[in-house]
């Protein structure tokens, strides 16, 4: 029998609420499997086990007492820790942020604790969610649960990496330019970016305001939804939210089929990739085909502009938001005392680790008055030229489908040293981040030497309802739910 | 258009007013007080106004509505759309190191551009009015907009180098804020002087600031002599310090340009205790402040039902009123500026009028009188800093609505008038109590002075019969009514009244 860390959040969940299990069960359970487990992987970069359990005691008693619990009822979930949770350290894998504690609750975060969610812990991640493989983290490497020596991808590597490693059911992530599909589809889990002013980033410590959203991640797409639902929504505290209804549903695969989705395929991008990535990118499309699903090549010609707009907008933004990392109130252990302000705080900066330095450097470069109209405004014009295209795409298709990263995962440590390079693998993920349309990465099969691959669809603005209903389809016609990794 | 051929070099002088949204409840992106002024430092603060990681700025509706009364009371046309812009600084006093605020070197991002405005002027001298209006009348504003204050750094001594500490109050920081920059059309600066005067009454009737309160309204000066470079002076903490700083600043460039030394363009401080000018940035500090949009807050379209919903919240200006006071009133131009010119007076003024709706007679009352009597008060130093005119004296629009309606209706000798008045504001009382207890008030009830008649004709009955030979008769009534009122009676009335009983007689 599979034991309960195994099992998908919405069966637990169900368990709990009939009470043939206890919340406090399970949460013992979880916190027994992350103890044994996490030593290996590095995914959690702090916990919250003690007021995990007492939130669990008081969800047991509101069952008891026939109280309404929520769509989360006694369900554990991971929060990436650039994503604040008061009460716990919130560092943003930064040394910067070493002892910072967040005095108030992200939106995102009191949403899950109304819907009976248990926040467990923090997840590690890419400093500041800068990176592609969550190496670039003062609390040390995620490791990749498939094999312990390669990259579990990033920036929200621990995210996907506890989840897949079935340390917990659910996680939150962050996606800048791919930071939850990226690991999602090296860790073979499913994670999805929402639609821009979807989700409050209330709470959310911003690396590039204008392109990022908090998004799930799970094994399975029936557990992804209700999360998804819990945390959607307008929010007065975040203006650039959107007011509307947000319900998805996980439809059954009939009443998908009706909807005869027609799916424009990104071929040059399938192309492009790894040949594995490409095989299997490719065996997707043809499943959905047998569905029913009227597939076309279609391209999206300034893709090959996108790469340039999009680290040009996030290191700008970045380098103004982190500019108020000073240590002057708060950050890590150390006082101003006896210091002149000048001197304290080139100090201070120098906590930061280098890939923020090397981003907080360029975006400062790209905003100074001479480079202005030469960078960001040309970024911002080829940012809005690509939302246009994806605009006219949209009017044929219902999806776009490509591969989540041009490679499969590779060994810790292989692409630190190379900026471009490493600046590459983000290639099919920032389209969705820069035009703020949904992308999902879904668990595409896995490559000959074993490692997963994910396949990427994106749809257009406010329509992740089709982006679930091909998940249903895929989750079907695979059981990728039940391809874990041996940990 | 301006006119101005002067003696020596062309002076130039621009001004960049900052302006504090007092008036509104909550800071500009959080909820915190507006009012930062009572609380214990560091007590008026949330995550957001602190910048914690991960919170937004939330837009303050109210004080976009705020600074756009601003704009329309400049003239200033106000965008389609607006945004905000990150300037990014490192300060101890930003809480974020960067300030939200607006800024249109890459579009037109601030909430009015363009606009100019006409000032009421000087009332002082009448002798030169129409020279005055013309030299001063019209300044242009190049963009208005809305923005956040910093915090506030308390050095442990003036000199930086020389402190051991410095405190910093985050209560100010996030407080609308709203700078006008005004084109260098001042020429004088007495001319800026009597402006900013305005400028603050001007702020008082829109109602969205209290100058009263120390630092809420600001403001830094650009000077530039004979067409010569721009040189700003900032840190100026009062306005006669304004006029004192650009007295020094014209002195200084005058001097430079004598001796053939060019005019650096740069930004000075003011240093208030030597009363000169300080050059405070040197050249590897030069501004760059990597302005970009600020991703966390929307465009905000404002468009032609905004701009006409504000316009229904405008109250009436000084330049509005001014002219009402002349064409409606019919006061005196010379008048009609004196009460304009601060609100406080010029609202007492039209709440006596719903008293007594005399407005000659009730504005010479608070020019000549009143005013008169708070300027006295004024020179004697009874005044301290916060309480400004009408609050010293205990008076109010009722009483001078009386002492006119005293005089107009009831004929009260206007000497015996001013005396009351005297009274009446020293103490409070109303004028009419004062006369009833002095028993001087003029008879004019018709009533009385029949019974006062009667008695005289019953006590000399031959008067009536005399009469018809003699005229004289009916000022000899006269007289003795006089005597036993002792002079009280509206002679008028009396005169009218005795004709009419001895002819009925």
């Amino acid at each position: 029998m599979k034991s309960l860390y195994e099992l998908p959040a919405f069966v637990v969940s169900r368990k709990i609420k009939e009470q043939e299990i206890t919340a406090e069960e399970y949460i013992s359970i979880i916190i027994e499997r992350i103890k044994k487990v996490d030593d290996k992987i590095n995914s959690f970069i702090s916990h919250n086990f003690e007021s995990a359990l007492i939130r669990s005691r008081a969800i047991d008693k509101k069952i008891k007492e026939g109280i309404n619990t929520g769509l989360l009822a006694g369900i554990p979930v991971g929060i990436k820790d650039n994503i604040s949770v008061k009460g716990l350290k919130n560092t943003c894998a930064s040394r910067m942020l070493a002892e910072y504690v967040s005095p108030y609750n992200a939106t995102v975060v009191s949403k899950i604790e109304e819907q009976g969610g248990i926040i467990i812990g923090k997840l590690n991640m890419d400093e500041f969610g800068m990176g592609t493989t969550s190496e670039y983290s003062s609390h040390g490497p995620v490791r990749n649960p498939w094999n312990l020596d390669y990259v579990a991808g990033g920036s929200s590597g621990g995210s996907a990496a506890a989840v897949a490693s079935s340390q917990i059911p659910l996680s939150l992530g962050s996606d800048t330019g791919g930071s939850i599909r990226c690991p999602s589809s090296f860790c073979s889990v499913i994670g999805i970016k929402p639609t821009y002013g979807s989700v409050s980033r209330n709470g959310l410590i911003s690396y590039s305001n204008s392109l990022e959203q908090i998004g799930p991640i799970a094994r399975t797409i029936y557990d992804l939804v209700p999360l998804l639902n819990t945390i959607s929504g307008d929010d007065p505290k975040d203006n650039t939210t959107v007011h509307k209804k947000y319900e998805y549903q996980t439809n059954n695969v009939d009443n998908i089929l009706k909807k005869k989705y027609r799916i424009g395929v990104l071929n040059e991008l399938i192309d492009d990739s790894e040949t594995e990535v490409g095989k299997n990118t490719r065996k997707k499309v043809k499943q959905l085909e047998n569905y029913g699903c009227e597939v076309e090549d279609t391209r999206i010609p300034l893709s090959n502009y996108a790469l340039a707009s999009y680290y040009v907008i996030a290191t700008a933004e970045a380098s103004s938001n982190l500019s108020r990392y000073d240590n002057l109130r708060y950050g890590y252990e150390g006082s101003p005392e006896g210091y002149e302000w000048n001197s304290y705080f080139s100090e201070s900066r120098s906590k930061f680790g280098d890939e923020v330095k090397l981003r907080i450097l360029l975006g400062s470069y790209v905003l100074s008055a001479g480079y202005y109209g030469k960078y960001y405004a040309k970024a911002q014009k080829i940012r809005s030229m690509i939302k246009r295209e994806f605009d006219i795409l949209f009017n044929k298709y219902d999806i776009l489908l490509l591969p989540t990263m041009p490679v499969l995962p590779f060994k810790l440590g292989e692409k630190t040293l190379q900026p471009i390079e490493h600046y590459n693998l983000d290639v099919y993920t920032i389209l969705a981040n820069l035009a703020g349309i949904p992308a999902i990465s879904i668990p595409g099969g896995l490559s000959e030497k074993g490692f997963p691959i994910g396949v990427q669809l994106i749809a257009n603005a406010f329509n992740e309802q089709k982006l679930i209903d091909a998940g249903v389809l895929l989750e079907n016609v695979d059981g990728f739910e039940t391809w874990i990794p041996k940990i | 258009m301006n006119n101005i051929k002067k003696m020596g070099p062309e002076l130039k002088i621009g001004l960049e007013i900052h302006c504090q949204l007092t008036n509104l409840q909550t800071k500009l992106f959080c909820d915190c007080l507006s009012n930062y002024r009572n609380s214990p430092p560091n007590e008026n603060t949330c995550p957001i106004c602190l910048g914690l990681p991960g919170t937004l700025p939330l837009l303050n509706k109210r004080a976009v509505e705020f600074a756009s009364m601003i704009c329309m009371a400049f003239n200033c046309n106000i965008p389609e759309e607006i945004s905000f812009y990150r300037k990014n600084y490192f300060y101890p006093d930003l809480p974020k190191n960067y300030q939200t605020t607006q800024y249109n070197s890459y579009e037109l991002s601030s909430i009015g551009y363009e606009g100019s405005i006409e000032f009421v002027g000087d009332s002082k001298s009448k002798t030169d009015a129409s020279k005055d209006s013309k030299q001063r009348g019209r300044i242009r504003i190049a963009r208005v907009q809305l923005e956040e204050d910093p915090g506030k750094i308390t050095y442990e001594e003036d000199k930086s180098a020389a402190n051991n500490y410095s405190l910093i109050d985050y209560n100010r920081a996030g407080v609308s804020l709203v700078e006008i920059v005004t084109e260098p059309d001042f020429s004088s600066p007495i001319a800026v002087r009597g402006f900013l005067n305005e400028i603050v009454n001007l702020f008082e009737y829109l109602g969205v600031t209290d100058p009263s309160l120390e630092g809420s309204v600001r403001c830094d000066v650009n000077v530039s002599v004979g067409g010569g470079k721009k040189v700003e002076i900032k840190n100026i903490s009062s306005f006669k310090e304004v006029e004192k700083s650009i007295y020094y600043e014209i002195t200084r460039q005058k001097t430079l340009i004598m001796h053939e030394i060019d005019v650096k363009p740069e930004t000075r401080h003011w240093d208030e205790k030597r009363k000169v000018t300080i050059a405070a940035r040197s050249k590897e500090e030069e501004e760059e402040y990597r302005y970009f949009p600020e991703p966390d807050i929307p465009r905000i379209i404002l468009g032609g039902k905004f701009v006409s919903r504000v316009k229904t919240l405008m109250p009436e200006l000084p330049i509005e009123r001014l002219q009402r006071y002349i064409e409606v009133y019919k006061i005196t131009e010379h008048t009609a500026k004196i009460l304009v010119n601060d609100k406080r007076i010029s609202d007492f003024f039209e709440e006596s009028l719903r008293y007594h709706k005399s407005p000659i007679e009730i504005s010479n009352w608070i020019v000549n009188e009143l005013l008169t009597k708070i300027n006295e008060k004024d020179r004697q130093g009874l005044t301290d800093h916060n309480t400004r005119g009408l609050d010293i004296l205990s008076v109010s629009p009722s009483q001078v609505a009386e002492i006119a309606k005293l005089v107009e209706v009831k004929a009260l000798n206007r000497t015996i008038a001013r005396e009351i008045f005297d009274k009446s504001i020293e103490t409070g009382t109303s004028p009419l109590k004062i006369i009833e207890n002095l028993e001087i008030e003029k008879i004019s009830d018709e009533a009385s002075i029949i019974k006062i008649i009667q008695d005289i004709l019953i006590s000399q009955p031959q008067l009536p019969e005399q009469s018809r030979n003699n005229p004289n008769v009916i000022n000899y009534v006269l007289g003795l009514i006089m005597k036993e009122t002792r002079g009280r009676v509206n002679p008028q009335i009396a005169l009218k009244l005795i004709k009419q009983m001895i002819e009925s007689n």
